[in-house]
């Protein structure tokens, strides 16, 4: 992990209130796993105060152009406009000075070879599964991608996905894409007809619930991305805690998510809290 | 500064002494915002800060509060952690092969959940040759026992101060709360009973709530504010502070840049603890370090103590 002072390659809207982000980052992606995140400065004036956790969509190199210097290496971030803090982000230009904090955190374990390969995305939930769906793919697995959101708007980078060769299935709360409905109903006619399967997720917290407990019932491995608002995104402040299995009020047990996770096995959280209330914080890791 | 300039300009004495500790410059982590000083070897050379505080301990390990532990807010973060550690077995086994390697000298935050048990860490705080000295924390507005209990009640905090003195072979720093009327009492009651420095000031006791949902926006109801909004409050007591007592006193608060380290320089502390800002830039003990030194340069100042407690009335 490294500190970055860099600068932005490019910032679109990619649908109403989502944009991608492309930072210059050298080194980045040799370091970077999918299920890892950065820590984003805003601006370096305050407010905001923290930065902000991101979740890596991917990385990569700009075709190297005619001035004959190596390609330059980015890092590219998708995220919501939810707040002040992504806000100001969607009103940065190419060439804005920012800084960022990573690789961060423990991403997906992908090295089981075995089986289908179900990634579950909500909304911006998606972001960390394209950069995993990448690596299943080389690893010659079969991935399939179900998408979820509440409109078409929701519903971000199908094609990038499908160009890796990743069947994709989409479920809108409106209807307005896809099929009608919740993500989580796809997922239980999936594991219904693809049993030795192994599941990823990340999204908001509800439908992680609703990932884990049809897991459980089909006794599938779920993994699991979970967002958590952090402060420091290294290990120090113990702010992004979430409670580990077997978590009691007499024998307590906080994971900490910026450095254990953010990724999971489901079997190691505790899940009677998880899904209680809705977080939505627009992209975080 | 140009590399040609620095080698022109003689660089300015920037070591300190506090309570008998010979600290290269006089920058430091706030405890509880910088971990056990390994999480942020990947970004700082921990042989440029004057020191390392670690992270709170206790005898046992800790587990801390409830989540949501953190909000932001205007300038500043509510955190309500509760002081989760891993305890000192754990400290000396896990964290100090580590803090061994490191040539910068290490303060140890440490607290109680009773009186006694303040007195016990403070002991096998002794068993530590490399821990140069204790930092005890009287002041975590986030649970009721090992923090601010102690620390708002003069006689209590004399109390606690007089056992610890009595158990702890190194010198000790006493961490001060800012949520009491006259911070300037507890800071003569526990230079009394013995503290060879004060620290000061832990965190402000506030509160947020999310409008949407009408509930707090932590779990703990209240927590401690941090961070640029707490400043002014800070300078000011650090200020009341200095002129109330004799031992070196070591100003936290807000401080995210140099021209913010040298207010609590200006008005008397001999050091200071840098805090949330290293969550916001991890970096950022190394440039307040830097910033001292270019001021002291430009004003053609060759020692730093010519700085500490220059404030004109």
């Amino acid at each position: 992990m490294k500190n970055y002072r860099t600068k932005i390659i490019s910032n679109q809207e990619i649908s109403p209130g989502y944009f991608r982000m492309k930072i210059l980052a050298p080194g980045f992606g040799e370091n970077a796993h999918a299920g890892q995140f950065i820590m984003f400065r805003v601006q370096r004036s305050l407010p905001p105060l923290l930065r902000r956790p991101f979740g890596i969509f991917r990385t990569g190199f700009l075709p190297a152009d005619c001035d004959g210097l190596p390609p330059k290496e980015f890092v590219e971030i998708v995220y919501k406009v939810v707040g002040s803090g992504t806000s100001i982000m969607a009103e940065l230009h190419e060439g804005d000075k920012v800084e960022l904090l990573g690789p961060l955190g423990n991403g997906f374990d992908c090295t089981s070879r075995k089986g289908e390969k179900i990634l579950v995305g909500g909304g911006i939930g998606l972001v960390p599964l394209y950069m995993l769906a990448g690596e299943l793919v080389d690893n010659g697995c079969k991935v399939r991608l179900l998408m979820g959101g509440r409109t078409r708007d929701d519903i971000l980078a199908v094609t990038e996905f499908e160009r890796l060769g990743v069947e994709t299935y989409i479920s809108t709360d409106d209807g307005s894409l896809g099929e009608a409905g919740l993500v989580t109903q796809v997922l239980e006619r999936k594991l219904q007809k693809y049993p030795e399967t192994e599941v990823f997720t990340c999204g908001p917290m509800p439908m992680l619930a609703a990932v884990h407990d049809i897991c459980v019932k089909y006794k599938t491995p779920l993994q699991v991305s979970l967002e958590e608002s952090m402060a420091c995104g290294v290990g120090a402040c113990l702010g992004c805690v979430v409670k580990g299995a077997g978590h009691t009020e007499e024998k307590p047990s906080y994971l900490c998510s910026c450095k254990v996770g953010p990724v999971f096995k489901s079997q190691y959280l505790d899940w009677s809290a998880i899904g209680k209330t809705d977080k939505d914080c627009g992209g975080c890791a | 500064m140009s590399e040609l300039k620095k080698d022109i300009v003689r660089r300015p004495d920037m070591s300190v002494e506090i309570a008998g500790i010979k600290l290269r410059n006089p920058v430091m982590p706030a405890s509880g915002t910088f971990g056990y000083g390994e999480e942020y070897t990947p970004f700082i050379d921990m042989e440029k800060i004057g020191a390392i505080v670690t992270k709170g301990l206790s005898l046992k390990p800790k587990a801390g509060n409830p989540t949501p532990r953190i909000a932001e807010t205007v300038s500043g973060m509510l955190n309500a952690i509760g002081l989760q550690n891993v305890g000192i077995d754990a400290f000396i086994q896990h964290k100090m092969p580590f803090l061994r390697t490191v040539n910068t000298p290490v303060i140890a935050n440490f607290f109680g959940n009773t009186l006694e048990e303040y007195g016990e860490v403070a002991k096998r705080l002794n068993d530590i040759p490399e821990i140069a000295a204790g930092e005890l924390n009287i002041s975590c507005p986030n649970v009721k026992q090992g923090g601010i209990v102690f620390g708002t009640d003069p006689k209590a905090a004399s109390e606690v101060v007089a056992l610890v003195r009595k158990n702890l072979q190194k010198p000790l720093i006493v961490k001060l709360t800012p949520n009491v009327t006259d911070i300037t009492v507890v800071a003569r009651a526990v230079e009394e009973a013995g503290a060879d420095a004060i620290a000061c000031i832990n965190t402000l006791t506030g509160m947020s709530v999310d409008v949407n949902t009408r509930k707090p926006r932590i779990a703990n109801m209240t927590g401690g504010l941090s961070g640029p909004a707490i400043r002014p409050v800070a300078v000011r007591m650090v200020h009341q502070v200095v002129q109330t007592v004799s031992v070196p006193v070591i100003g936290i608060g807000g401080i995210v840049k140099a021209m913010d380290a040298l207010e609590f320089l200006i008005v008397g502390a001999k050091a200071v603890q840098v805090g949330t800002a290293n969550f916001v830039d991890p970096t950022a003990m190394i440039s307040i370090i830097e910033g001292i030194e270019e001021f002291l340069v430009a004003e053609g100042i060759d020692d730093i103590h010519d700085l500490i407690g220059s404030l004109k009335f």
